[in-house]
């Protein structure tokens, strides 16, 4: 999950898991009261809830933001990146970089189908996105302002994005719990190809070298924010802990990260533009510097540099393409017998 | 006018080698099947992991409900949304 | 077997440069689609055929640097081809390098060439070349499912609504002129004089390409347009305006870095 999106904002009526009213009218208390001790118990096994189960509203709306949001996250994602495939500086890299943010598509389409198993459409949850109602990670609202842009997504962004997603694996939420599984499979060559980008252009030519870490001295804070607010600050970490959604607290996940990162970048030739940061033996760990929450708030808002020309192109591509859906629709119908067979 | 809400919902099972059965791996929207199947060839088997690929129209499902016994329901039945785990843990992801 | 003349490898290392530029200037076009596309499923689609194409590329340019060098290895790579020649030094067919246009165009585009590159791909499985023929066996599964889905959308098109069909039997209209380029002979002629066995006579894959395309078109409701132009040069180096602008795009970061490793 490309981190944590909208915890910044005060919560929505708060979610209360008893005041789900039951679906049936007489004993209705009854049946809704074991419904809720089953789904209790399961969670407590740390077995998997399936689409059919009964599950508490709280839950069920939980999930679908949080899966729709990733799945925007990965699909407006394929924008930065995309920025830089018809310049891409070999057909090797033009060719990598392609498949990954396809990758990314197929991500999305992944999410979406899981958000639909909760009862959800597709086009809902696009049109929530269009209307900025649902977000998508804020890392994607930086520009990609040079091809070294490219090795810093991958390595710093995937690499968060790693962090977040292989606890979800195991979601308490079966579809999303799978979905991660084939997702995260898949991941691990986008990282890599990161990371490779940048140790390249880090021993290449000068202008290359300080491409590279002009490239990292952009996404290295933006990276960190996509843990999201520290977990005293965080409102849903509790409860979404409780329900199995979320496995580990923001600033854990954001912990790991730094001292991955931190040895990454010696390999790499590397600054981190963190005068801060430094190892504490007391502690095991990096400590490192302030983050500068005002700017994630800033641009979860709609105040980053992109988020305008992210919409737009979203939004456009969706507008533009109306025509063509609805003439494969218009197809379908006049053929509906023949399309029944295999073509 | 059906293109303003999207195309219907597919759900897709591959094979992924002689010998195994077809495995329930998503779905996706398709205006109709001859679409469902090349989408799903696109999105589900980039990596090649296809020898045969279905598509049903989610419509299609006839699932038992969990109602239909008690709160308790007996994991045996035989269910359309069961997913047996046929994915292997990738190698070097570490779980809690 | 002989050694290859000088003529006979020269005019090979044309013919597989104008193979691999058709793949690549196209390539880079549906590329150009990606996050532009009327539903996920496309962005997917598209990306999947650019890079079929852009493989088939690489493979042809980076044949055509081998034969260059002689097997001495000093041919140029497949960097230095498809970043550092100019338009003029580019040998591709013209219809590959025309804008996107609506989806509608770029499915026209699609169904005509990807139907030619089928026929071409099934005829170089004859090759005497290994390296083409091997080539062909691997692009002609490749080419058979783009074709298959610019069908799909040819089909969907036309007999979809009003204003889809309109809008596809435009774009029939504006691509139709390219086509007389893509079987003529004429700039080909010394790359099939020097390498009997070789090369493919394009003008031999028409009845085979109009014997597909025609009965697609008249499936879909759409009209076959008899253009009162035709485009050539394309073999020659001379090409449309747009070359200069995707080329100036596509290569300005490599040719900002001489020498350099990505």
């Amino acid at each position: 999950m490309y981190g944590n999106i909208d915890r910044i904002e005060p919560p929505d009526a708060p979610s209360d898991a008893t005041s789900d009213a039951p679906a049936d009218g007489d004993g209705g208390g009854m049946v809704a009261a074991a419904r809720h001790a089953e789904f209790d118990r399961l969670i407590a096994d740390d077995q998997r809830i399936e689409p059919r189960d009964w599950m508490p509203d709280g839950y069920r709306k939980t999930l679908i933001r949080q899966i729709a949001q990733h799945a925007h996250s990965e699909i407006i994602g394929m924008q930065p990146e995309g920025n830089w495939i018809t310049r891409a500086p070999s057909l090797r890299r033009k060719a990598i970089l392609i498949a990954k943010v396809q990758d990314e598509a197929g991500h999305g389409l992944y999410l979406y189908s899981a958000a639909e198993t909760l009862g959800v459409d597709r086009e809902d949850l696009l049109d929530q996105l269009h209307a900025g109602k649902q977000k998508y990670s804020s890392i994607f609202n930086y520009p990609t302002l040079s091809w070294a842009d490219m090795g810093a997504i991958g390595w710093l962004v995937d690499g968060a994005a790693i962090l977040n997603q292989v606890p979800l694996c195991r979601c308490s939420y079966g579809p999303y719990g799978r979905a991660m599984v084939r997702i995260c499979k898949e991941e691990s060559f986008h990282q890599r190809q990161g990371f490779e980008i940048l140790h390249t252009l880090s021993r290449g030519t000068p202008a290359q070298h300080a491409m590279a870490q002009d490239a990292v001295n952009r996404f290295w804070w933006p990276s960190l924010m996509m843990f999201g607010p520290p977990d005293e600050s965080s409102a849903h970490t509790v409860q979404s802990k409780a329900w199995g959604i979320k496995r580990f607290g923001n600033d854990e996940l954001r912990q790991r990260f730094v001292d991955m990162c931190v040895d990454q970048a010696r390999v790499l030739g590397l600054d981190l533009p963190d005068p801060d940061l430094r190892w504490n033996a007391e502690r095991g760990h990096h400590d490192f510097g302030v983050i500068d929450w005002a700017e994630l708030n800033r641009v979860i808002r709609g105040d980053g540099p992109c988020n305008a020309d992210r919409m737009a192109r979203r939004v456009g591509a969706h507008e533009d393409g109306a025509w063509v859906r609805d003439a494969a629709d218009a197809y379908a119908a006049k053929h509906s017998r023949d399309t029944a067979a295999v073509a | 006018m059906s293109g303003q809400r999207g195309w219907p919902l597919w759900e897709v099972f591959v094979r992924a080698r002689r010998g195994l059965s077809h495995q329930h791996v998503g779905s996706l929207h398709a205006p109709d099947a001859a679409m469902a199947l090349r989408n799903a060839r696109d999105v589900y088997t980039r990596r090649g992991e296809g020898v045969s690929i279905w598509v049903v129209p989610a419509s299609a499902i006839a699932a038992s409900s969990p109602d239909e016994k008690d709160a308790f329901f007996d994991p045996a039945l035989d269910k359309a949304y069961r997913h047996p785990t046929f994915y292997d843990v990738p190698e070097g992801v570490s779980h809690l | 077997m002989t050694a290859p003349t000088t003529r006979t490898s020269a005019a090979l290392v044309d013919y597989v440069t104008g193979l691999g530029d058709d793949a690549l200037v196209l390539s880079h076009r549906l590329a150009e689609w990606i996050t532009r596309a009327p539903q996920l499923e496309e962005d997917i689609a598209l990306a999947n055929i650019s890079l079929d194409l852009l493989g088939q590329a690489r493979t042809l340019l980076g044949y055509a640097g081998e034969l260059e060098g002689g097997g001495a290895g000093t041919g140029r790579s497949e960097d230095d081809l498809a970043y550092l020649r100019d338009e003029r030094e580019f040998r591709n067919l013209q219809i590959v390098e025309i804008g996107n246009g609506d989806f509608a165009v770029t499915i026209a585009r699609q169904l005509i060439f990807s139907a030619y590159q089928f026929e071409l791909y099934s005829a170089l499985l004859g090759s005497a070349d290994e390296t083409l023929a091997g080539l062909a066996a691997k692009a002609v599964k490749e080419v058979a499912y783009h074709r298959d889905h610019a069908t799909q959308w040819t089909l969907r098109l036309g007999d979809g609504t009003e204003l889809s069909h309109r809008r596809m039997q435009a774009a029939l209209a504006s691509t139709w002129p390219y086509i007389e380029e893509i079987f003529d002979p004429a700039d080909v002629a010394d790359a099939l004089a020097a390498l009997p066995g070789i090369a493919v006579d394009p003008a031999t894959l028409r009845p085979a390409w109009a014997a597909y395309v025609r009965p697609v078109l008249a499936q879909a409701t759409l009209t076959e347009p008899r253009p009162n132009r035709r485009t050539r040069g394309g073999r020659r180096g001379l090409h449309t305006e747009r070359l200069g602008h995707l080329l100036a795009t596509m290569q300005s970061l490599h040719r900002a870095h001489p020498g350099a490793s990505w």
